[in-house]
């Protein structure tokens, strides 16, 4: 569904990505690993616009994303999350799904000044739609609260729905779990297998071992701007390279390499 | 019933043109509400009210166009403008979009101050018919908060919103940022422009430095002073900037003094204007 060819980004002298090559597969929950500043939200930058690759190519359902603004890659049904929460603060809930849905209202200039049936009608719909993704994330109840009053873990689920109501077909989400108590992380977890679920693919950056390993299918490791192996969740975890990566070359056998 | 006409009609003799001054003040500070709505400091507003109150004015004059067709003139050239340089100049943001903006109000002074055999240079236009009835800009007013309020609430309006608090964040929500400030901008430009020709009709004389850098700083301060989270926040406050010097006439030559201290207060003490809605809900305990 979504490729990856061979991509690099660099920031002047700094190489954060070379030669990165990934699938995601139509259906899966992809999730891509790696210590922290090893480039991984550089990737989904990359993926939804925000910069542009040095080389290599993005290619979504066989189209190319290269030089695509934004808004139209996310036109093409590619949605995210931000690991820094970015949500709309002083708009309510409802508000800040609603704005996800504004390319699937569709009204004139005089159905919008004079609150004709068909701008009534498209209004309503976009409102229970809201609602409804509202609901697959646990805040239904909320729906006319403050963005801003909610707690951490709310927030991050706040971000969900929205992206969500740009009716995408891949979600990204980038540390949906960071910050989330334990309660809170099992409940995102069965709530991220409910939306898999209903058909949407899911490419996912996380730290949380326990939430990648348990919801993944199939996870990359990216260490250094390097993907230094992509495998089921068992076999990622007993690579070697992976081990090295996390926790470091066995000092021992270092010293004892070097004597 | 007699003596109330009498007065009235003395009253109305002395203040007509104030309150007169009081819609059309409104409508400059709405102009430049809707950029403000986007996260936009656009300071092109009186640069767009010259340019309307001239065409307007010079179709009345030299084509002696009905006075709806001056007003329509006058929104639509202000908007050309705004178009065309809204293109290149809205791809800036913060204070270097505020830099270029200025520097097209003070291109905009000078090129009326240069084609005298149009717009009588220096000194001005003079003899515009006073056509501007009270309720000329009552309707005005009346219609443009109608249609800004519906923009507000339709998915324009929450576009506008989520742009200003986060345009990475909007853009990802499928929001064209492009389209949606070149649409503040230009809608902005035609109701500055429209403004601009009630007020020539108003005035009987316009000159090019009534459309300079003091009347884009004070269209400014209308709107920030009134609140920008609201559409009433700006008539507030260019009721409030308009009626705050007549009110402090007795103060002779102390007004302008009291006139920048009750400013600076204002400021100080309610940073988000003069109308706003959460801090009135508090006021009444409506919030928790």
């Amino acid at each position: 569904m979504l490729e990856l060819a061979s991509i690099s980004k660099s920031f002047g002298g700094l190489k954060v990505l070379d030669h990165v090559s990934l699938k995601v597969p139509q259906g899966a929950i992809f999730g891509l690993i790696g210590p922290n500043g090893a480039g991984k939200t550089t990737v989904f930058n990359l993926i939804t616009g925000l910069i542009p690759p040095t080389s290599g190519t993005i290619t979504f359902d066989g189209t190319d994303l290269a030089g695509l603004a934004p808004h139209r890659i996310t036109r093409l049904g590619i949605a995210r999350t931000f690991q820094n929460i970015r949500i709309f603060n002083e708009m309510s809930l409802l508000e800040n799904v609603l704005v996800g849905r504004h390319r699937h209202i569709n009204y004139g200039v005089a159905e919008m000044l004079f609150s004709l049936p068909r701008y009534r009608a498209q209004e309503e719909a976009a409102r229970a739609r809201a609602l409804e993704l509202l609901g697959w994330v646990g805040l239904a109840g909320k729906a006319g609260e403050i963005a801003d009053t909610l707690s951490y873990g709310e927030q991050r689920r706040l971000e969900i729905a929205r992206a969500l109501a740009t009716e995408p077909r891949l979600l990204l989400l980038d540390e949906p779990v960071a910050g989330m108590n334990p309660a809170e992380k099992t409940e995102l977890m069965s709530a991220v297998r409910a939306i898999n679920a209903r058909g949407y693919t899911i490419f996912l950056i996380e730290h949380d071992m326990r939430f990648v390993m348990g919801l993944c299918e199939r996870v990359a490791v990216l260490n250094f701007g390097r993907i230094i192996t992509c495998d089921k969740p068992e076999a990622v975890r007993n690579n070697h390279d992976v081990i090295e990566a996390y926790l470091g070359r066995d000092d021992e056998a270092d010293t004892r390499e070097t004597a | 019933m007699d003596a109330f006409l009498l007065w009235f009609d003395e009253f109305w003799a002395v203040y007509s043109n104030l309150i007169l001054t009081l819609g059309i003040n409104a409508l400059l500070a709405l102009s430049i509400w809707l950029t403000l709505a986007c996260g936009l400091l656009a300071l092109a507003n009186a640069a767009f009210m010259g340019i309307g109150a001239y065409a307007g004015a010079l179709a009345t004059m030299n084509y002696d166009s009905p006075f709806a067709l001056s007003l329509v003139v006058a929104m639509a050239a202000p908007s050309l403008v705004a178009l065309a340089i809204g293109v290149p100049v809205l791809r800036l943001g913060g204070v270097y979009l505020a830099m270029a903006t200025l520097g097209f109000g003070e291109v905009v002074r000078v090129v009326i101050l240069n084609t005298e055999s149009i717009t009588g240079g220096a000194l001005g236009l003079n003899g515009i018919p006073q056509q501007t009835q009270w309720w000329h800009v009552a309707l005005a007013l009346a219609i443009v908060v109608f249609m800004l309020a519906r923009l507000h609430r339709s998915k324009t309006g929450r576009a506008f919103e989520a742009i200003k608090v986060d345009e990475t964040a909007a853009g990802l929500m499928g929001i064209d940022l492009r389209a949606h400030k070149l649409l503040a901008f230009v809608l902005g430009a035609a109701i500055a422009g429209l403004a601009g020709a009630l007020n020539a009709h108003l005035t009987f004389f316009i000159g090019p430095q009534e459309y300079g850098f003091d009347r884009g700083v004070e269209i400014l301060t209308m709107a920030i002073l009134g609140g920008i989270g609201s559409l009433i926040g700006p008539v507030i406050g260019a009721f409030f900037l308009t009626l705050l010097p007549e009110l402090l006439r007795g103060l002779a030559d102390f007004r302008l003094i009291v006139n920048g201290l009750i400013l600076v207060s204002v400021v100080l003490f309610l940073p988000n204007g003069l109308w706003d809605p959460a801090r009135i809900r508090n006021w009444f305990g409506a919030r928790r």
